[in-house]
């Protein structure tokens, strides 16, 4: 197994890649606070791009709607641990089946009738849309007025039950990361992986060469949906707080697949880099902003958009795809970004 | 309840219903021509409705007069958008022109934002209060008045595409683009109007709308699902289909905030979203198979 994981990978690519576990590994000690909370956003965002990654990037199925997996993970995890003392650990083992059941059912009605392409990206948009406004009247969670988990002042970090200072956390959703990095490399160079790429590329053909190509969907959006329903968990327990106003928002999905597509879709590298590159470049906006005296509400976001919009009409690929050529490294991945 | 508030609220829905549809009917030709799902349609119909209450604050212009010179403005913003940024898209993979108008809908929504502030903003016409009573049905006056405009607009653009030279070259780059280039047609020229008319249709809509709601900023994305919603059930790129699906949802959201609450009534329009997605995919009235 760990012959297959780096079968293949140029030396310069392993060596970039221990240097950039290694300084987020040491990254604690020498960022405050603050920092290490803006790092465990892009972190989050990394892993639930990297999850998405493995639905849209290597199987080629588009979904604006991922936020749904990362709520139903969320609220289950937490109604699990508010209710009955559950930890989040176990929580898992049941919020992740109910991920991607949710994913299954998706997948079966639109797979089964033939939705395809942007009519299946707004389906899994209505699905989401259907869970926000759905908890948000379900009494059972609180509906709009919110799930609160309990907090307090913790003299220590209780990794079992996930409480703790940002320290941990921080580490919780490294080590995420680094699974997910490892598991989509894996899913990559195995079968499965392959019959993604070739379901990507050209349905029809996969098709004809004996490709189930209905099961493998399937698989691609039940394992994306499981992978991303962990992200909900950590949400709900570095958080504390849950809306559904919030969790199931249509943000929340774009937020998920903007890093993935600003850093290259269907590479390794691309969500992670873009998931660092955004979160970077909202930060250095409120800080210059801020540095100049600037307040206006909206200003930001605006400054923002400008940026992505920059993004996509400079490099149609993201931007690890062409940095990956220029560094020589671009074996990591697969060679060309999207289809 | 009597009947008669159902009747009244049915018909107050459909009305509304008619200028959704007027809303999804832009969308509807953007796609079915530009192959582009435009997600800042919301955000540019928020546009048109703050220049509408402009105009009205500034100059108490009555958003029924300014309906054509608004569309006409909304018109150029779609034309010269496409020509210079969404054309270059047309044949990139779906997820980097998501990217594209994603950027452009968060540029202006949050612009507005700037602008005008997060505050409701609405216009007060003479005939804000005014009404029709036909029977036991009682209708708003500005409600009958932007249902029927939207009508004509409709009319205006089925029309426009049927007979002119222009639509029908239109047709033809949806049609099949490569025989559109071989007969010789500047494909991304029509590429620019089309979306330009779609451009205009939201404009229209956002104009006759600013009679019915208030407008904030942040309401875009709601418009832009609801559109979404709209035409993905009447059938992508048919005109008649957006407006069937326009009716319908309004009518929807209508009788279910009535029957339950208000906030959940966008649930029930996802909810046929769904069922048309999976029994008849094409839309109700839709041709081509999804």
């Amino acid at each position: 197994m760990i012959a297959r994981l780096t079968d293949g990978v140029a030396r310069p690519a392993l060596a970039l890649l221990a240097l950039v576990f290694a300084a987020l590994l040491i990254a604690p000690w020498i960022t405050n606070d603050y920092l290490l909370t803006v790092m465990i956003v892009a972190l989050y965002l990394a892993y639930t791009g990297q999850a998405w990654n493995i639905m849209m990037g290597f199987a080629g199925q588009l979904s604006l709607g991922n936020a749904i997996y990362a709520g139903l993970g969320a609220y289950v995890s937490a109604v699990l641990f508010t209710r009955y003392g559950i930890a989040p650990w176990i929580g898992l083992l049941a919020a992740a089946p109910v991920a991607a059941a949710c994913a299954a059912i998706i997948g079966f009605l639109a797979f089964r009738f033939g939705v395809a392409g942007v009519y299946f990206a707004i389906l899994t948009i209505a699905f989401a849309e259907f869970a926000r406004v759905g908890f948000d009247h379900l009494d059972f969670v609180h509906a709009s007025a919110g799930l609160f988990l309990p907090v307090s002042q913790y003299t220590h970090d209780d990794l079992w039950r996930l409480r703790g200072n940002p320290t941990m956390f921080y580490y919780v959703m490294l080590a995420a990361t680094a699974l997910a990095f490892l598991l989509s490399r894996l899913l990559l160079k195995s079968r499965i992986g392959y019959f993604w790429l070739a379901i990507r590329e050209d349905e029809h053909a996969a098709r004809a060469a004996g490709i189930d190509t209905f099961r493998y969907k399937m698989f691609a959006l039940m394992i994306s949906a499981a992978v991303t329903s962990f992200a909900g968990v950590f949400y709900a327990f570095f958080y504390n707080n849950l809306f559904p106003e919030q969790v199931f928002n249509i943000s929340q999905s774009i937020e998920m697949i903007l890093g993935p597509i600003i850093g290259g879709v269907g590479t390794l590298f691309g969500p992670v880099l873009g998931a660092f590159v955004l979160t970077g470049m909202a930060e250095s906006v409120t800080s210059i902003m801020s540095a100049f005296g600037f307040n206006l509400p909206g200003a930001k976001q605006v400054f923002y958009g400008i940026c992505l919009l920059l993004v996509v009409v400079a490099l149609p690929e993201g931007i690890w795809p062409p940095l990956a050529r220029r560094l020589g490294v671009d074996r990591t991945g697969i060679d060309k970004g999207g289809r | 309840m009597s009947f008669a508030v159902y009747l009244n609220v049915a018909v107050a829905g459909i009305l509304t219903g008619l200028v959704y549809g007027l809303m999804a009917l832009g969308l509807s030709v953007i796609f079915g021509v530009v192959r582009i799902v435009n997600f800042a349609h919301g955000e540019m119909m928020s546009i048109a409705m703050y220049i509408a209450v402009v105009l009205f604050a500034a100059f108490h212009l009555d958003p029924l007069i300014m309906l054509v010179p608004i569309a006409a403005v909304m018109f150029v913003f779609g034309y010269v958008l496409q020509a210079s940024l969404i054309n270059p898209f047309v044949t990139r993979p779906e997820h980097s022109q998501f990217l594209l108008v994603v950027a452009l809908a968060l540029i202006i929504v949050n612009t507005l934002l700037i602008i005008f502030g997060p505050d409701a903003q609405s216009i007060q016409t003479s005939y804000a209060y005014d009404s029709f009573q036909v029977g036991p049905v009682i209708i708003d006056a500005s409600k009958v008045y932007a249902a029927a405009a939207a009508i004509v607009v409709t009319a205006a653009l089925f029309a426009f595409f049927r007979f002119s030279l222009f639509g029908k070259a239109i047709r033809a780059c949806a049609d099949n683009y490569t025989g559109a280039l071989v007969v010789g047609l500047d494909v991304k020229r029509f590429y620019a109007l089309t979306f330009g008319i779609g451009a205009a249709c939201v404009g229209a809509a956002g104009t006759m709308l600013s009679l019915i709601t208030d407008v904030t900023p942040m309401l875009g994305p709601t418009y832009t699902l609801l559109a979404f919603v709209i035409v993905i059930t009447g059938g992508l790129g048919s005109m008649a289909g957006a407006l069937i699906g326009g009716l319908l949802i309004g009518l929807t959201e209508a009788i279910a905030g009535l029957l339950f609450t208000p906030s959940a009534k966008s649930m029930f329009s996802f909810g046929i979203l769904v069922l048309v997605l999976l029994l008849r995919p094409q839309g109700i009235l839709g041709k081509r198979a999804a």
